[in-house]
C-alpha cells in the first residue's frame, strides 16, 4: 500500500522534474534574449551605436538596417522553401541562380543605359533597374527548371542524392560564370528616382534600402496572394502537406513540381538582382548567400513561408544589431552572435521555429 | 567459410597494398610521393570520417574539412613563437599537437552536440553552416587568425624529411581505416547503425540517441583533427581561405567519387582527386578543348554528377559492382553449396 502510494507520488514529481528540464532551454533563450533587449537599450555605452536611450538615432537606423535587409534575406530565402516544401529538395544551386541572375541583369543594364562603366544613378530610369531584373531573374527560372527537369525529376525522394547532384552543378556553374563574367565585383545601379536620402531622428539614411524592402514586401504578398488565393497554390499547399494525397485525387503533380521550381529559382533571381544592387556580387557571392538562405531556413523551418519571414527578421537583426551593440573592440565576433541564434533555436526547436520533421 | 574466405583475401590484398605504398619512396618519384601520396592519405583520413559519419551513423557532415581546420589552426596558435598573428604560446610542438587535437575534439562534440537532434539534410545544411561560420570566426577574429592566417609553422624535428611526413600519413591511414572497419563489429558502432536505422526503437530500447551521434561526431572530429595536424605540418602555413566553402565540398565530393558507403573509398577519391587535380592540366589534348586550370572546377563538377546520375555509390560502388558481376558465373557454383549451410548455421 505504502509502496504504491510512493510510486503514485514519485510518478508525478519525477515527470514535472523532466518537464522542467524540458523546458530548460526555453527559459534560458528567453533570458539571453531579455538580457539583450536591456543591453541594447541601456548598458550599451562602449559600442559604435551606443545605448538605445541615449542615442535613439543610432537605434532607428540600426533597426531600419535590420528590417530592410531582412526584406532581402526573404526575397533569396522563400524559394529555397518553397522548393524544398513541396519537393524536399535541398536545392544547393540556389545561390548559383542568385549569382548568374545578378550577373545577367548587371549585363542587361549596362546594355540598356549605353555604359558599361560608371553609370550614374540619375542616367538609370525605373524601367532601366526593373526590366534587367525581370530578364535576370527569367534567365534563373528557366535554368532551374532545366536543371529539375534534366537531375531531379527521375530521382524523386532521394533526398540525398538531389542534394549532392544539385552540389556538382553548383561547382561547374561557379567556374563557369567566372569563366564568362570574370573575378571582378559587379553592381546594379539603383534607378535614380530612389537614390536619395531622407532624414529620420537626425540620422541621413538611404531610400534605396527602403526601396529594396518595399520591393521584398510586395514580393511576399504576391507569393502570399498566389498560395494562398488560386487554386495552384492551394495544390501546393496540400502538397507540402500530403504529397500522396494530392497524386492520389489525379492532379498532375509533375507539372506542379515544374512550375514550383520555375518560381522558385525566380524568386532566388530576383533575390540576386536586389543584392547585386543592394551591395554588388562577386565570385563567392553565390556561397554566401547559398549560406544565408539556409540559415534562415534552418532558423524558421524548412518549407515553411511563414518560418521564411520569422527566420529573415531574427537573423537581419542579428546581422544588423550585433556589430552595432557589441563592446568596439568586440566587433570583430558579430558572427559568433549569429552562430549563438543558431544554437538557441536548435537547442529549443531542432527542426526551427515553424518547421516540422520530414 | 565464404566469408572467412573473402576476408582473408580482402586482408591479404590489404596487406599487399600497405607493402607497395611502404616501398613507394625507392620506387616512385620524390614528387610523387611527397605530393600525390602524401595528400592522398592526409585526405583520405578526413574523407574517411564523413565515410564514417555517413555509413554507421546516416548523417553526411560537410563540417569535417573544418575540423580539419581547426587542428591545423590550433596548432599553429599553440607551436608558432613570435609570429605576426596569432597567440604565439610557443609550445612544445609535441605539447602543441595535443593542444591542437583536445581543443578539435572538444569542438566537434560541442558542435555534434547542437545536431544530434537533426538528421539527414537537416544534419547536411547545418554542417554546411558550422563549416561557414567556422571560415568567418577564423577570417574575422585577428587573435587566433585573421585573414592572412598563420604561416611560417615547423613542424616537429622528428618529422624533418618530407618522406617521413608520407610514412605518418600512411601509418595514421592503416590505423583508421582498421579501426573504422573493427569500430562497425563493436558495440557502440552496431548501436551506432542501429541510431541510423531506426531512432525510434532505438531510444524506446533505452538508447541515448543523440549521445550515440554526439558520440560519433566527436569521434569523427578526433580523426579529423589528427588528419588535421599533418596536413599543416605538411602545407607550413594555414589561413581561413584554405578551409573555406570550396574545400569543405571538395573533402565531401572526394567522399562521393570513391563512394559514401565504402571506406576504402575515402582515399581512392582522394587520389582520383589529387591525381587529377595534379596531372590533369598536363595532357596533351586538354589545353585545345578549353580545360586549363582554371576550368578544373568544371570538370570535377561534371565528373561527380555523372557518378551521382549513374551510381550514386561512386567508384568503390562501381568497382564492388563489377567485382561481383565477374566472379558470379565462375564462383557461383562451387561456393553456393559450402555457403548455405555455413550461413545458416
Amino acid at each position: 500500500m505504502t509502496a504504491t502510494l510512493q510510486r503514485a507520488s514519485a510518478g508525478p514529481t519525477t515527470r514535472r522534474r523532466r518537464a522542467e528540464l524540458r523546458r530548460l532551454p526555453a527559459w534560458a533563450v528567453a533570458a539571453a534574449a531579455v538580457a539583450a533587449a536591456v543591453w541594447v537599450a541601456f548598458l550599451a555605452d562602449g559600442t559604435p551605436a551606443g545605448a538605445a536611450v541615449t542615442d535613439p538615432g543610432n537605434f532607428v537606423v540600426t533597426l531600419l538596417d535590420a528590417v530592410t535587409f531582412a526584406g532581402l534575406l526573404f526575397v533569396a530565402a522563400s524559394g529555397f522553401t518553397l522548393i524544398f516544401g513541396l519537393m524536399r529538395t535541398v536545392n544547393m544551386a540556389h545561390g548559383s541562380l542568385f549569382l548568374l541572375a545578378a550577373y545577367v541583369a548587371i549585363r542587361v543594364q549596362e546594355a540598356m543605359v549605353g555604359r558599361s562603366r560608371n553609370i550614374d544613378a540619375s542616367d538609370v530610369g525605373l524601367l532601366d533597374w526593373v526590366v534587367p531584373m525581370l530578364v535576370g531573374a527569367t534567365v534563373a527560372a528557366v535554368l532551374g527548371l532545366v536543371i529539375q527537369q534534366v537531375f531531379l525529376q527521375w530521382n524523386e525522394g532521394q533526398e540525398l542524392r538531389q542534394a549532392l547532384i544539385t552540389l556538382a552543378i553548383t561547382v561547374v556553374l561557379a567556374d563557369q560564370m567566372l569563366r564568362e563574367f570574370g573575378g571582378l565585383a559587379g553592381r546594379m545601379v539603383w534607378p535614380g528616382a530612389v537614390t536619395h536620402f531622407f532624414t529620420i531622428m537626425g540620422e541621413r539614411y538611404a531610400l534605396t534600402r527602403v526601396f529594396m524592402l518595399g520591393v521584398a514586401v510586395l514580393v511576399g504578398v504576391l507569393l502570399w496572394l498566389w498560395l494562398n488565393k488560386t487554386s495552384l497554390g492551394m495544390v501546393i499547399r496540400a502538397g507540402v502537406d500530403d504529397r500522396q494525397m494530392v497524386r492520389g485525387l489525379g492532379i498532375n503533380i509533375k507539372r506542379v513540381f515544374a512550375v514550383t521550381f520555375f518560381v522558385g529559382s525566380f524568386l532566388a533571381g530576383l533575390g540576386g538582382v536586389l543584392g547585386a544592387s543592394f551591395a554588388g556580387v562577386a565570385p563567392g557571392t553565390d556561397g554566401d548567400w547559398l549560406l544565408n538562405a539556409l540559415v534562415v531556413v534552418i532558423i524558421g523551418g524548412l518549407g515553411s513561408i511563414k518560418g521564411a519571414v520569422a527566420g529573415s527578421l531574427l537573423y537581419g537583426t542579428v546581422v544588423a544589431f550585433a556589430p552595432a551593440y557589441l563592446p568596439s573592440q568586440y566587433s570583430f565576433y558579430a558572427i559568433i552572435v549569429t552562430f549563438a541564434l543558431l544554437a538557441m533555436v536548435l537547442a529549443v526547436r531542432p527542426y526551427g521555429l515553424f518547421g516540422r520533421p520530414a | 567459410m565464404t566469408a572467412r574466405r573473402l576476408l582473408t583475401r580482402g586482408n591479404i590484398g590489404l596487406a599487399l597494398l600497405v607493402v607497395v605504398l611502404l616501398a613507394m619512396p625507392n620506387l616512385a618519384s620524390a614528387f610523387f610521393v611527397n605530393f600525390v601520396l602524401t595528400q592522398t592519405m592526409m585526405l583520405g583520413v578526413a574523407a574517411a570520417t564523413i565515410v564514417f559519419l555517413a555509413r554507421y551513423g546516416g548523417m553526411v557532415s560537410l563540417a569535417q574539412f573544418l575540423l580539419v581546420g581547426v587542428a591545423g589552426f590550433m596548432f599553429g596558435n599553440a607551436a608558432v613563437e613570435g609570429g605576426a598573428r596569432g597567440l604565439n604560446l610557443g609550445m612544445n610542438p609535441w605539447l602543441a599537437v595535443v593542444f591542437a587535437i583536445v581543443i578539435t575534439t572538444a569542438v566537434a562534440f560541442v558542435l555534434g552536440a547542437l545536431a544530434s537532434r537533426t538528421t539527414g539534410l537537416y544534419f547536411l545544411m547545418l554542417t554546411l553552416v558550422y563549416a561557414v561560420i567556422g571560415f568567418f570566426v577564423f577570417a574575422q577574429i585577428v587573435e587566433l587568425s585573421g585573414p592572412g592566417g598563420i604561416t611560417s609553422i615547423q613542424r616537429p624535428d622528428l618529422m624533418g624529411p618530407p618522406v617521413r611526413l608520407y610514412y605518418a600519413g600512411l601509418v595514421l591511414s592503416v590505423l583508421v581505416y582498421l579501426g573504422f572497419k573493427a569500430l562497425g563489429r563493436a558495440t557502440f558502432g552496431l548501436t551506432l547503425q542501429g541510431v541510423r536505422d531506426d531512432p525510434i526503437r532505438m531510444a524506446s530500447l533505452g538508447y541515448n540517441v543523440p549521445m550515440h551521434r554526439t558520440l560519433a561526431f566527436t569521434l569523427a572530429g578526433f580523426v579529423a583533427g589528427l588528419s588535421g595536424v599533418l596536413h599543416v605540418w605538411w602545407n607550413g602555413q594555414i589561413d581561413p581561405a584554405s578551409i573555406a566553402i570550396g574545400p569543405s565540398l571538395i573533402l565531401l565530393i572526394m567522399a562521393v567519387i570513391g563512394g559514401i558507403s565504402y571506406f576504402e573509398g575515402a582515399w581512392l577519391g582522394a587520389f582520383v582527386y589529387v591525381l587529377a587535380f595534379t596531372y590533369l592540366r598536363d595532357l596533351p589534348l586538354i589545353d585545345q578543348i578549353g580545360i586549363t586550370e582554371a576550368r578544373f572546377n568544371t570538370v570535377i563538377g561534371a565528373v561527380v554528377l555523372l557518378i551521382m546520375v549513374l551510381s550514386p555509390e561512386g567508384l568503390a560502388g562501381i568497382a564492388a559492382r563489377v567485382w561481383r558481376r565477374v566472379n558470379k558465373p565462375a564462383s557461383a557454383a562451387p561456393t553456393a553449396p559450402a555457403g548455405g549451410p555455413s550461413s545458416a548455421a
